[in-house]
Parts: structure tokens; sequence; C-alpha cells
């Protein structure tokens, strides 16, 4: 059967797994990334075996610029791309509720479209609810109703991602895990081991076939930025809870030491992440999510502005704007998190996971 | 375009592979000014380079990737092995000799290395494997080239290097069809790969059976400048009448197939031509030392094609193939499927089986399980071809390269009626056939090819810098 033949009819998982199996009997890529080491684990692919490689792949490319197979050759080789479909098919399948699979990872007007709701709804609970008496950013906005509006803008979309990890796990067959596991799934994640390019010591994306580690700085800086934000949230309300020391908080504090640098790192590296993504190639990735992936890496930068200017802003008149603009920013990304590429973070790192317990085998 | 045909280039290079690709590196490096006319597209470029994984190395120590030692004697023995002696020492030895140097070189351009892939660590002391494939050195190389401001031009077909009076002056080239151009230059640099990608002249030189050849790599590497060199009285070496050829999936793409249609399931399997007939000991060797001569016997067969038979039992001893096997619950209904006489089958399959002996299989080594009284003989791996599913690979011969080439000396220089060119240097297939004039060792192309390129790309730019001078003077 000539490979070409039926190729335009191929579903995406079937599609990924053509290019697979073209890759497992080439293996020269197995320098890269951790897809090829598991390709090689296997010789026949289920549906479950896509999912799995395709939430491994981390989209740096180096297979790509480095394949004799690709376009305008007959075996039409373009695994970044058939993998990001694949894996952007599985998110659409795990999400729950289902109603809004691909809603926000496809669209960026239903990005924005969902910020200026979280604008409004601020606003909204600014004027309606506003407090008689309080400090800092509580004298324009209670701390009770911030967390009536927050608690469950956080732990609804935390166990709606729960239960579309759930759903990964039994589809790609994951068994029980074992602190070997994510001991090794957490190290590879911190370092981004799979967007360095193994030996290549850096993936292609802005320069083309050329190597550069510019994508990976950008994204640590998000992802650490990001996680820094969330720890100076999280110290704010252990403070609050447990040392009975409401906001608002000092420069020498700790959600300020974590907050500003966290901020800093999350707008200027959600900001690159923008500039890159123009500048990729973008039919190496899934085409049809460009626009959802750019309205998602724009609204965690403008959060993270947002969370600086509203700091900077302290003790101003201004705080009166900022605080429902940066909180409806934050309150957006929350809402729309199991629906936004931010899934990824959470889908690769079960990959991670499932790939130490297949390489343990 | 015609603004490179305006001006003199001290070093013209013709080819876009990894020789090429050396030589005008080390050219530019000497600050002269190269330019690259490569025939493919630039999707396409690279010649078979593109196609290869791994250089092998001469290394007295652990190097890079490589372990332990791999020395000059222990790699030109493997050398005379191959060809059966069948080399030139002197120009074999230079080339391995250098290989260890060339190594470092290769990295500080760009190459990376891997440690030895799946499947092939027994070539892991011997050859350092590219990251990504040889795509991935022609990609490092051509941004190596560019940063230091080589020209490359794609689609630039060289149809006449002109050779006046034992001087290079210029060569003709069409450039993506367009008319023909001449560039001038002060010497050049002949890497444009041998000629299978001409089915024709593979044809007239072997035989009419080798319209049914597949071609391995580039369809580009027509011999263009081959022959026509070869025509202006150039001194040739190797055998005209030659390719290097391997048994590949019957079912690979006429060109550009590479390394995925590899098939190594012979081992394992009883081997028939189209009437159902066994033809050669399938269990010989162990298959890296056996894929190549099952090119020449499969061409030997009629219609250039056999098929090569395993039951379930042989599923999975082999590294898995790009096109999955035919399958059939019955011999039967397999001959069927692959068009072959099921009568004839089911009774070779039969005799082989009777023939078969009770003793331990072991898959990666020589198990002396042999068969008794089937012609041909089975000498190893002989296990009877009986559980269900049937499994069936058609199998063809797969060109590599073609032994042919321009003869040259220590410094890669071309000879012409035994008299060296003043300015005229080759490196890779295209002169090739000087060092392997038969057989192959795998990664020693890229060896040559290395080698051979800086040697020409250094000995170009010393060259130029002499034409200008005796041109001011």
């Amino acid at each position: 059967m000539p490979l070409d033949q039926t190729r335009t009819e191929l579903s995406t998982t079937e599609e990924a797994r053509r290019q697979i199996e073209i890759c497992n009997a080439c293996r020269y890529c197995e320098g890269y990334c951790s897809v090829f080491p598991a390709i090689t684990l296997q010789r026949s692919f289920s549906d479950g075996d896509i999912t799995q490689l395709a939430n491994l792949c981390h989209n740096c490319r180096g297979c790509y610029y480095a394949c004799q197979y690709t376009d305008p050759h007959e075996f039409q080789i373009n695994l970044p791309k058939a993998l990001a479909e694949a894996r952007t098919e599985s998110w659409e399948r795990f999400a729950w509720p289902g109603i809004f699979s691909g809603l926000f990872q496809r669209s960026g007007v239903a990005v924005v479209a969902a910020l200026i709701a979280g604008f409004a709804l601020l606003f909204w609970a600014g004027q309606a609810l506003r407090p008689e008496s309080g400090e800092g950013f509580y004298a324009f906005l209670s701390h009770s109703v911030m967390v009536a509006i927050f608690m469950p803008a956080f732990l609804l979309p935390l166990l709606a991602i729960a239960l579309g990890l759930r759903g990964y796990w039994s589809e790609v067959g994951g068994a029980s895990v074992r602190l070997s596991h994510l001991k090794r799934a957490f190290a590879e994640a911190a370092r981004l081991k799979d967007l360095s390019g193994g030996v290549a010591g850096g993936c292609n994306f802005e320069k083309e076939d050329r190597y550069t580690n510019v994508r990976r700085w950008h994204h640590q800086a998000v992802m650490y930025g990001f996680l820094l934000c969330f720890a100076s949230t999280g110290s704010a309300t252990l403070l609050h809870y447990v040392f009975d020391m409401p906001a608002p908080y000092g420069l020498f504090s700790l959600p300020k030491l974590l907050g500003i640098p966290g901020g800093l790192l999350l707008t200027l590296g959600g900001l690159g992440m923008a500039v890159l993504k123009t500048r990729g190639e973008k039919e190496l990735g899934a085409p049809a999510l460009w626009g959802g992936e750019m309205a998602f890496v724009l609204l965690l930068s403008f959060t993270g502005a947002s969370g600086l200017a509203l700091y900077a802003a302290t003790g101003t008149a201004l705080v009166g704007i900022l605080l429902p603009v940066h909180l409806g920013a934050v309150l957006a990304f929350f809402l729309t998190a199991p629906y936004t590429k931010m899934v990824h973070g959470f889908f690769r790192l079960a990959a991670l996971v499932r790939n130490a317990q297949m390489q343990e085998k | 375009m015609s603004a490179i045909a305006e001006k003199v280039w001290d070093v013209v290079v013709v080819g876009g592979g990894n020789a090429a690709l050396c030589a005008a590196i080390e050219a530019a490096e000497s600050g002269r000014s190269v330019i690259i006319l490569e025939g493919a597209p630039k999707t396409y470029r690279g010649g078979n380079s593109r196609h290869t994984r791994n250089f092998r190395c001469m290394h007295r120590g652990p190097l890079s990737v490589l372990t332990d030692s791999y020395e000059e004697d222990e790699y030109f023995d493997d050398l005379i092995r191959v060809t059966k002696g069948n080399t030139d020492e002197e120009l074999a030895r230079l080339a391995i000799r250098t290989s260890e140097k060339c190594l470092p070189w290769m990295e500080a351009h760009g190459v990376r290395f891997q440690p030895s892939l799946s499947g092939t660590l027994s070539l892991g002391r011997t050859n350092a494997f590219f990251l990504g494939g040889g795509k991935a050195l022609v990609n490092a190389y051509y941004n190596t080239a560019a940063d230091l401001g080589v020209e490359v031009v794609y689609e630039a077909q060289v149809t006449h290097v002109e050779i006046e009076d034992g001087r290079f002056n210029a060569v003709e080239v069409e450039i993506a069809g367009g008319a023909k151009q001449r560039i001038e230059g002060r010497t050049v640099v002949l890497a444009s790969g041998g000629f299978q990608g001409d089915i024709d002249w593979l044809a007239r030189a072997w035989g009419p059976a080798a319209r049914n050849f597949l071609i391995r790599g580039t369809p580009y590497n027509r011999g263009v400048v081959l022959k026509d060199m070869l025509d202006q009285g150039a001194d040739s070496v190797g055998d005209p009448t030659q390719c290097h050829a391997v048994a590949i999936d019957g079912r690979a793409p006429k060109f550009d197939g590479g390394i995925v249609t590899r098939l190594d399931c012979v081992p394992f399997s009883v081997v028939v031509n189209k009437n159902g007939e066994r033809f050669y000991d399938e269990g010989e060797d162990v298959w890296p030392k056996r894929y190549a001569i099952w090119g020449r016997l499969v061409a030997a067969q009629p219609d250039q094609v056999a098929y090569s038979i395993i039951d379930s039992k042989s599923a999975n001893l082999f590294m898995p193939s790009v096109f999955p096997a035919v399958q059939a619950d019955t011999l039967e209904g397999l001959a069927e499927k692959m068009g072959l006489p099921a009568g004839k089958l089911r009774q070779t399959v039969d005799a082989f089986n009777a023939a078969c002996r009770d003793g331990t299989f072991h898959p990666t080594e020589l198990d002396g399980l042999a068969t008794e009284g089937v012609e041909p003989q089975k000498t190893n791996w002989a296990r009877p071809i009986t559980d269900p599913p049937f499994y069936g690979y058609s199998l063809r011969p797969g060109v590599t390269f073609t032994y042919l080439g321009l003869k040259v000396d220590e410094t890669a220089r071309v000879t012409m009626g035994g008299r060296k060119l003043e300015n005229v240097w080759a490196a890779g297939e295209i002169m090739a056939g000087s060092i392997l004039g038969e057989g192959y060792l795998a990664g020693f192309g890229m060896t040559i090819g290395t080698v051979f390129g800086r040697i020409a790309g250094q000995q170009a730019a010393k060259g130029a810098v002499r034409g200008e001078n005796s041109h001011a003077a």
C-alpha cells in the first residue's frame, strides 16, 4: 500500500500514526527529545499511544528541520504539526464540560470576550458591593467579595482539569504513580528538557533550522513567573488566615518578594513568547489554534502587567480602576484555563509521568 | 542572477552536499569569495548527504560520542575486507588518518553528534551519529557557509566545466531551467556526486535490468558534471558498470526513499523469486554484513524482484519497516496477495520446512541452526515457516551510489591524461571510487566527503591566491 494513497482521508490520529510509523523505521531524531525514544519502545501504536506521544511532544521542531521526508517528499512528514493537532484534539476530548471544548483554545476572540466579561463583573462588583471601609485594595473590594468570586473561580477549573487528566490517564493506559516517576517528570518539566533539543542545545522556532534557546528561556520566564505569582497569592492567603496579617503588604513581605519578580517574568516572558509566535512557522504547529494561543499568552502577560501596575498605583485613585482590571484578567484566566492552552502544562506533565513509567519498564 | 555572472569568483563549488560544503567553508575561511552551485532546489539540497546518518572516525581514545578507540590499522582492515583490496591505499589511509581531526572540526562548524541510535549499538565505537541525521548536518553547514558569506545558488545545474590547456576558466550553468550562464572562477571544486539518478546511464552501464532498480538517494545526482569531465578526457577510477545496491522494500519510492526503506527480515525468512523458488542462503551471516550482496542477488532474479516470507514467530525480530507487511492466515492466501504462484510457494516452503532441524535459535548471533537436504541451504536461523499469520515483503535492489569517478591525487587534484589540472579539485562521491572500489563501509562516504572536501577547499583557496597573483603580474 503506497503511503500517500489515502492520506487526505486520514483522521488526525491516523495521520499522526502514519508519520510515527515512518519515524520508527528511521530513528535519526532520537537525540532531540523524549518522543523518539518513546516511539522506539513499540512497533504498533494504539490511539492511546498516539495521545501520549502527542502530549510528550513540546513542539521544539528539531525533528522537522532534520527530516529528509518533509514536503515535497511523498512521505509528507511534518511530525510537529501532526502531533500538535493530535494533542489539541485530545485536550478537546478530555475537556469537561464538553460544551466548552475547543472554544477558547481555538478562538482568540472568545478569550478576549472572557476578559471583557471578567472586567465587567469586577467593575460591577466594585460599584455594587463597594465596602464601607477597608485598607489598600480592600477599600475598593472587600475580602469577602473577593473570596466569594475567586474561590469558585479557582476550584471549579481545577476540578475540570482534574477530570480531564483522569480521562487522559485512562486513555494512555497509565499505571499507578510512584515517587520516582514524579521526580523524573518534574525534573524534566523544571528544565523544559524537551524544549532543549537534546545535544542540539536549542530548539528550532524563530530562526528556522538554526538552534536557539530564546523560546525555551521565554517559556521558562512565563512558567516560573506564573508559579511565583501563584506562590505570592498562596503566601498572602496563609498570612491572612494563619497569621492574621491581612493585606496590604510592604515591599519586603513574602507576597511582594514572590509577586514582583513573578509578575515581571510573566509579563516579559509572555510578551516574548507572543513576539516569537509571530516569527515561527505557523504550519509546524496546529495553525487553527494560532489565534487562541496568541490570545492566551497575551492574557497571561496582561495579567502579570496589570498586577504590577496595581502595585505601582498603591495609594492612588488609579487603584479603583486597576483593581477590577487586574482581577478581571485573573478571573478570565482562571475560568477559561481548562479550555485554553493553559491545559498543556497539566497534560504535558501527565505525559512526562507516563513516559517515566514507560522508560522504567 | 546576472550579478553572480559578473564577477570572477575565487572558488566555484559545483554541488551542494557534504563534500561541497566542507570545501566551501574551508575556502571561505581562508578569505576567498565562494559560490556554491547546487543542482537541487533548497528543499532537496545536500545530495545523498541528506540521507546519511554517521561518520566513520578513527580515534586513539574516547572522542566526542565515540567510545574506546578505533585505530588506523583496524579501520584500514575493515576497509580492505569490504573492498576486497580494491582501494588506493595511500588515499584510503589519508582519509582514515585525517578523519580523527575532522570530528572536532565538524563540531566547530555546527554539526551535533548523538550517542549511537537504538538498533545501531554495534557502531557506537566506530561511527559518530549526527543528531537528526545527514539533513541536520547539511543544514548546519549551510548556516555556517551563509555566516561566512558564501553565495549559494539552488537549482543550478552545471552543464559544462570549461577547461583550456589544463586550466579551468568558468562553468556553464542553467539556473532554475533558465538560459545558460557562464560563471567565471579562479578555481573549481567538483563535488556533484555520482550518476545513479540517471536511469538511462545506469541501464547502459549495468544492462536493462537497471530500469527496475530503485534509487535510495537523491534524484539530482545525474552525473552531468562527471560525464562532461570524462568527455573532456579527465582520468577516471572505478568500475563504470557497477553501482552499490542493497536489497530494500520493493514498495519504496523510485527515488529518495532513504533509510526507512531498509528491510532487516531476510535472515529470519525464506526468500523466493517471482516463480516461488529460493535462490540463496538467507542465513549466511548477520544482516548488516549481508544486505549489500542481496541487492545484487535480487538484481539477478527475473524482473529484479524477490519476496521475503516469515511467519508470526519472527514478526518482531527486526527493526520495524516503513511499510506494513502483506499479511495472510495461509501461505496460499499470502501468495495470492503478493502475486506469487501459490502451489509453487507451498512446495518451496514445505521443502524448506522439512529440511529444518531442531536446535537453539538465537536471533542476534550466528546460531548454526541450519537446514539439511535442501538447496540452497540456509545456514543459520532456519526455523520452519509454519505459524500463521504469514507475512511477506517484496524486495528490490536499491542503488546507493555508483563507483565510476574522477581520479584524484592526495591533494584532491583532478588529472587529465595523467597531467594534473592546474586549478580543478574534486571531493565526495565524484571521486570516492578511488578509495571505495567495491563494497561499502558504513559511514565511510561521509569520511571521504569531509576529508577530501576540506582538502579540496584548502587547496582551491591557495590556488585562487596563486591565480590572482599570476593575473596581477
